[in-house]
């Protein structure tokens, strides 16, 4: 049974500078362009007090609250991944000199990075890249840097979007593991939970109270209210199979149709790994770099090989998309790839609903309404 | 600190070792061996590959190139491989000298099931540029031949002068390798079989098929078109190994670019066993 205290509001600022003074960047949400995103963050005042975020497919809008919660909202078109897995990293450089090209691997970046507001779905998506970079035969020194010095400071959501399906997912919405702290929000504090020896440690800094069994039953209400409201499902019964043995079915057509190859749902995704590497050389051709940027499957590029493209189509490529996340996934890392948080629903362009396509293959009419709406 | 390619093992697996071209061999058209060095003495000493991996060439300022390793693989002085010009990366490489250095990692991937091959018969089919990945399971079955069966290369091109490394059958013959080649059409007084490469081993005597591995490397519809033959001729599925192309970026298993259904071509690939990825290799856009 873990043991759990009481942080009382006014003291988060407390965390932040205990933080600071350990050398940490702390990362949090904060609002941007009208979307709660990630960011680097001084103090409280850059949390989105008072702000939700209300989400559908293809529709992402943020509306006052009518109190002062600062983690009041879901989850945003950012995930942590950003700064696990860079969008643009440097590998190597090569220099030509008069013995010929060297190459060189950058200094390691020893930057200290603190998350603040961690969801649960977003903890199980951490783990899906940790075994993805880290847990093949080859590591990847870029995000095996960045995840060892990272501090974990979890958020249990206590409402759910219309896009949230991590229940089906088995990943949330209560953090179970994979924090150092994790903190339930309350109208006067936080109801604060340890998961690690780190964690312990920043607490024993922090002035923290014991906590109340009114407290505790009120933090357990306001978890609850997330399950209560959360209504999208995804049946993930042999969906391996499912969707392995249904590689010609004539949905991936459909859906194809509709898709626009934007990528959007592979940005957002915490857990889409795919990249390129290319070379950036300077005007005289002699100093170069290897840079890593993004990149995705829905990119017509991603599968260009010299004699032809393995994907010439947007239906290949979603097809690709699904059946790796939700199938092959399996195989590759022992999970699904999904993790429930809905992101690619609300931030596809034109609405596509995974849950929906996999509905729909499954053979569930009743959960689909995307391809009534496209029949002429 | 940070750290140069000098020094072993290489931890880091997106550094490059420094590679120097010791010499050129032309092989057909549009298709040469370079013969590669390291520049330092201990990666040299150290590097070994087994046959069917490949290694990443990487041409600063222009990319990489998954290119498959040709070379004897008990042989460490040099490093072959043979590349079809086919890309800029590859377009680069045609248009260095002997001496240039260029970048290389590796070696990646999975290898010919060479070990697994003893006391059977071993059927090769490979067309064109597919004999690069597999000449190195050659040199390694005749290096090692008492311990094998009775060893078969069924090659095809589509036509002559497009079938690599004819220098060396005369040679291979000699130590125990039965050649069929076939080319899809006829020219320049060509006086042997015409067809494609399955049909050679439609027509192949068999000594015991339950105990005969296929090693199969050529376009995805050939593999499909031997494996159907070997299966028909009674040669288990499970002794019928294929090797896979896929867009290889990172050969490491992080960046996606190569994946076959569950398979990570360049890490759980390039070579397989047939019956893992028979039901996806005709599926079109894959």
């Amino acid at each position: 049974m873990t043991t759990e205290y009481f942080l009382p509001k006014a003291a988060l600022q407390s965390l932040i500078d205990c933080l600071h003074g350990d050398g940490f960047t702390v990362v949090g949400p904060t609002v941007e362009q009208s979307a709660i995103i990630y960011d680097e963050i001084e103090s409280v005042d850059a949390l989105p007090r008072g702000w939700t975020d209300r989400q559908e497919a293809a529709k992402y809008r943020l509306e006052r609250r009518d109190d002062d919660s600062l983690f009041g909202f879901v989850v945003g078109p950012h995930s942590w991944k950003k700064y696990l897995f860079p969008p643009l990293t440097t590998l190597s450089s090569a220099q030509q000199s008069e013995s010929g090209w060297q190459m060189q691997t950058p200094e390691a970046d020893a930057r200290k990075l603190a998350f603040l507001g961690v969801r649960a779905c977003e903890l199980a998506a951490i783990g899906i890249q940790d075994r993805v970079f880290t847990g093949g035969p080859y590591v990847d020194p870029v995000y095996n840097a960045r995840r060892k010095n990272a501090f974990i400071i979890a958020v249990n959501c206590t409402q759910s979007a219309s896009t949230c399906f991590c229940r089906s997912m088995n990943t949330g919405p209560r953090c179970s593991s994979g924090f150092d702290l994790a903190l339930t929000e309350l109208p006067d504090g936080f109801v604060i939970e340890v998961g690690s020896d780190a964690g312990t440690e920043l607490l024993g800094r922090l002035a923290t109270e014991s906590v109340t069994a009114e407290q505790l039953e009120a933090a357990e209400q306001a978890r609850q209210q997330a399950i209560d409201q959360q209504t999208k499902q995804l049946n993930t019964d042999s969906i391996r199979d499912l969707l392995l043995g249904n590689l010609d079915h004539p949905r991936w057509a459909e859906v194809g149709a509709i898709c626009l190859g934007c990528t959007n749902c592979t940005m957002v995704c915490p857990t889409c790994f795919c990249s390129s590497v290319e070379d950036v050389a300077d005007l005289s051709g002699e100093n170069v770099e290897r840079q890593r940027h993004w990149d995705s499957c829905f990119n017509l590029s991603f599968s260009y090989m010299s004699h032809g493209t393995a994907r010439n189509t947007i239906a290949h490529r979603y097809r690709q998309w699904l059946t790796h996340k939700l199938a092959s996934w399996h195989d590759q890392f022992d999970s699904s790839g999904c993790v429930g948080c809905g992101r690619c629903i609300t931030w596809c362009p034109v609405g596509i609903d995974l849950t929906e396509e996999v509905a729909t293959i499954r053979g569930n009419e009743a959960f689909c309404d995307l391809g009534t709406e496209n029949e002429e | 600190m940070s750290s140069t390619s000098t020094g072993l093992p290489n931890l880091d697996p997106w550094l490059a070792y420094t590679v120097r071209i010791a010499a050129v061999t032309h092989e057909i058209d549009d298709v040469s061996t370079y013969h590669l060095k390291f520049t330092d003495q201990a990666v040299a000493d150290t590097f070994s590959f087994q046959p069917g991996q490949f290694n990443m060439l990487y041409l600063p300022g222009v990319g990489e190139a998954a290119i498959s390793i040709s070379s004897d693989p008990a042989k460490h002085a040099m490093l072959d491989h043979t590349v079809r010009i086919a890309g800029n990366v590859t377009r680069t490489l045609a248009n260095l000298e002997v001496g240039a250095t260029f970048g290389l990692r590796g070696p990646f991937g999975s290898a010919w099931p060479v070990d697994a091959c003893c006391d059977r018969d071993v059927i090769i089919v490979t067309g064109g540029i597919g004999l690069a990945p597999l000449r190195p399971a050659i040199y390694e079955l005749l290096n090692r031949a008492s311990e094998f069966g009775q060893l078969t290369l069924l090659y095809g091109a589509r036509e002559s002068a497009g079938l690599l490394y004819t220098g060396e059958f005369d040679e291979w013959r000699s130590r125990g390798l039965d050649i069929h080649t076939t080319v899809d059409r006829a020219s320049g007084g060509w006086t042997g079989n015409v067809g494609v490469v399955p049909q050679l081993l439609d027509r192949l005597p068999l000594n015991d098929p339950q105990n005969t591995t296929v090693l199969c490397c050529g376009p995805e519809v050939m593999m499909w078109y031997t494996a159907r033959s070997a299966l028909g001729r009674g040669i288990p599925q499970e002794r019928v190994y294929v090797s896979l192309e896929r867009n290889m970026n990172c050969a490491i298993g992080l960046c996606g670019h190569c994946q076959f259904g569950p398979t990570f071509v360049c890490k759980d690939g390039p070579v397989v066993r047939y019956d893992c990825v028979a039901d996806f290799l005709r599926v079109e856009g894959f």
